[in-house]
């Protein structure tokens, strides 16, 4: 217990220096944006006068050396203070509180369905290689990984709500319904479907693969042969045996996978009108919005390794061997 | 990695045999063959500009003026991707070169020099693998204002991790062979022996992520020309299909076509990587078989 404990503890100290080296990396590039933030943010205030600007650049301390200005910045870090955005009048922090929940149930129900399915497809596949089933997944596999994402939600918008009017296609609830309790949950989870699918359709195919790369790999080892001889039924050698030694590195790729994920939020929320973080960064980038962009940024980044966190500790648990390692 | 030392003896017939055996390698060659001759031939093949007015607007496909129909300022879809693959592709090769240029400098030296060195280096890889890369992206064009430069330079940033830890896993390995220990004793250079003797022999493996890579690139080129993070004076598959969004309703081909154009490139180009693969690399490539 106690290695587990010292392995995780070691993990949350390198996951406090990611995140301080991330939030230095956020400060040089507001600083290396093109043109003074001072006159940027007079701009998104909506004033250019020489005289606010020079008002601004004193009040953000933008007359300081270098070194004192990252001083200040990330003890405002340390505080959640990411600054304010002039254009929607608040600050940074709260507008993405606002927008958080929807992002990650979002993210979270993608990923674990993709999760889910990818490692079902993968043995699937890996179990009958060579038959049509293989080739099959194999090739929808392929072309699920080769699809922009927004394309694949601008079809499906096109097939289930356009013309088979099943699904509804934006927002996350039915403006104006007035739906309570159950029916409240059932329109919000109709409203889920779509965006998910489209979001968990690309990392299913890539969890396919690897699951089923990795079971090649392992099924044929003198282990399985052992277990195969003592008579074991077949679904316990490959849900006991193959799937528990197999599934290391797929855990391992789907905890860096974790940040395209929520990257690939920013276009699935664009697509689905979804009042996320997702969307929130696209209309910042429509308005040129650099502080929000920038808490974004830093904001996605935390979430990753937080997120990264969570499957070392996964890992761990799946993996008896890790206690050993230092 | 034996089977990069053993490929330069194999190169010819060898190399096309055995990238032929993958049917799906040659059938993706034929269709980026046929995605090149577009590419190079927009120009004879629509003399126009993309960016004008040739038809009605929402023109539906097969009419007169407009084979793959007109967008909602009458601009000819199919004119759009015959000029759009052009930006792919430019966009997906140029990044994907500068990212093997970081990648494969930082690996080398990492697994070459070890230590510290591979330490701080290797810290530094796992910080990019950490953000979220889309984000970055989007943040870098943003910040940077979109133009060929910046979109090329952001793919590149946030693709090269991947390319360092190969490099780094093949530098290592390499380092302790015997020609490399004889390239030593005959007092070659460090310089001399990264270049010359351990990067050719490692080149197999990172040909063929970059070929992969070049696929990615292209994804997520269309997917920042489609938040509107494009060059603004190039016409991409990615921006037409961000422009016919909102007109998914009334016009489904603007956003169509571009979508399956993107489609077929970056499957034409996986399955091309696969072929290498086989080819390039036959050990590695019988363990994923069955």
């Amino acid at each position: 217990m106690p290695r587990i404990a010292l392995f995780i503890s070691q993990r949350l100290v390198k996951a406090v220096f990611v995140i301080l080296a991330i939030a230095v990396f956020n400060f040089f590039l507001v600083h290396a944006a093109p043109g003074d933030p001072a006159a940027v943010m007079a701009g998104e205030a909506g004033a250019a006068d020489a005289k606010f600007v020079e008002q601004l650049r004193q009040q953000f301390g933008l007359d300081r050396p270098l070194y004192e200005q990252l001083g200040t910045y990330m003890s405002k870090v340390v505080q959640a203070d990411l600054g304010y955005s002039y254009r929607q009048q608040r600050p940074v922090f709260d507008l993405l509180m606002d927008r958080l929940p929807v992002t990650l149930s979002l993210t979270l129900t993608a990923f674990v369905l993709a999760l889910l399915g990818g490692v079902a497809l993968g043995t699937l596949a890996a179990m009958r290689a060579g038959t049509w089933s293989d080739t099959a997944i194999t090739v929808v596999g392929l072309t699920a990984y080769a699809t922009p994402i927004f394309w694949i939600g601008l079809m499906l918008i096109l097939l289930f709500s356009v013309n088979l009017g099943w699904l509804p296609a934006f927002g996350t609830e039915s403006i104006g319904a007035g739906y309570t309790g159950w029916d409240a949950f059932l329109d919000r989870a109709k409203h889920l479907v779509l965006p998910v699918t489209t979001l968990g359709l690309f990392y299913m195919a890539v969890y396919t693969r690897l699951t089923r790369a990795s079971i090649l790999e392992v099924r044929d080892m003198d282990f399985v042969k052992t277990a195969r001889a003592k008579g074991l039924p077949e679904w316990r050698i490959v849900s006991v045996h193959i799937l528990r030694n197999a599934i290391l590195p797929v855990i391992t790729v789907a905890g860096f996978q974790a940040g395209h994920l929520i990257g690939g939020s920013i276009l699935i929320e664009t697509v689905f009108a979804l009042p996320g973080i997702g969307r929130l960064a696209f209309e910042a980038v429509l308005q040129r919005d650099y502080q929000v962009l920038l808490g974004i940024f830093l904001l996605t980044s935390v979430v990753v390794v937080v997120f990264n966190l969570l499957t070392d500790l996964i890992y761990s648990l799946v993996d008896p061997r890790i206690e050993v390692a230092p | 990695m034996t089977a990069a030392a053993i490929t330069p003896a194999r190169k010819g017939s060898g190399f096309w045999s055995a990238f032929a055996r993958n049917k799906g390698a040659v059938i993706g060659l034929a269709f980026l063959t046929l995605i090149i001759l577009m590419a190079a031939f927009a120009d004879v093949l629509y003399p126009d500009s993309p960016w004008d007015m040739t038809a009605m607007p929402f023109q539906p496909p097969l009419s007169e003026d407009a084979l793959l129909g007109s967008d909602t300022l009458g601009r000819d879809i199919a004119a759009g991707i015959a000029h759009g693959a052009r930006v792919s592709l430019l966009i997906g090769l140029t990044s994907t070169a500068v990212a093997v240029l970081i990648g494969v400098f930082l690996g080398a030296v990492s697994g070459f020099y070890g230590g510290r060195v591979d330490d701080l280096v290797m810290r530094f890889t796992e910080l990019f693998q950490t953000i979220p890369n889309f984000v970055l992206a989007v943040v870098l064009v943003a910040i940077f204002t979109p133009s060929l430069t910046s979109i090329v330079l952001a793919i590149a940033i946030v693709s090269w991790p991947p390319l360092a830890r190969l490099a780094r896993g093949e530098f290592m390995s390499l380092r302790s062979r015997e020609f490399v220990h004889a390239a030593v004793t005959t007092g070659q250079s460090n310089m001399t022996i990264i270049w010359r003797q351990i990067l050719p022999n490692s080149l197999s493996p990172i040909i063929v992520s970059a070929s992969l890579m070049v696929a990615t690139a292209i994804l997520l080129e269309s997917s920042l020309s489609f938040l509107g993070l494009g060059d603004p004076n190039l016409m991409s598959w990615g921006y037409m299909v961000g422009a016919a969004r909102t007109v998914i309703r009334q016009a489904w081909w603007m956003s169509f076509f571009p979508g399956i154009a993107i489609l077929l490139t970056v499957l034409a180009l996986n399955l091309v990587g696969e072929g290498l693969n086989d080819a390039l690399n036959p050990k590695l490539a019988r363990k994923g078989r069955s």
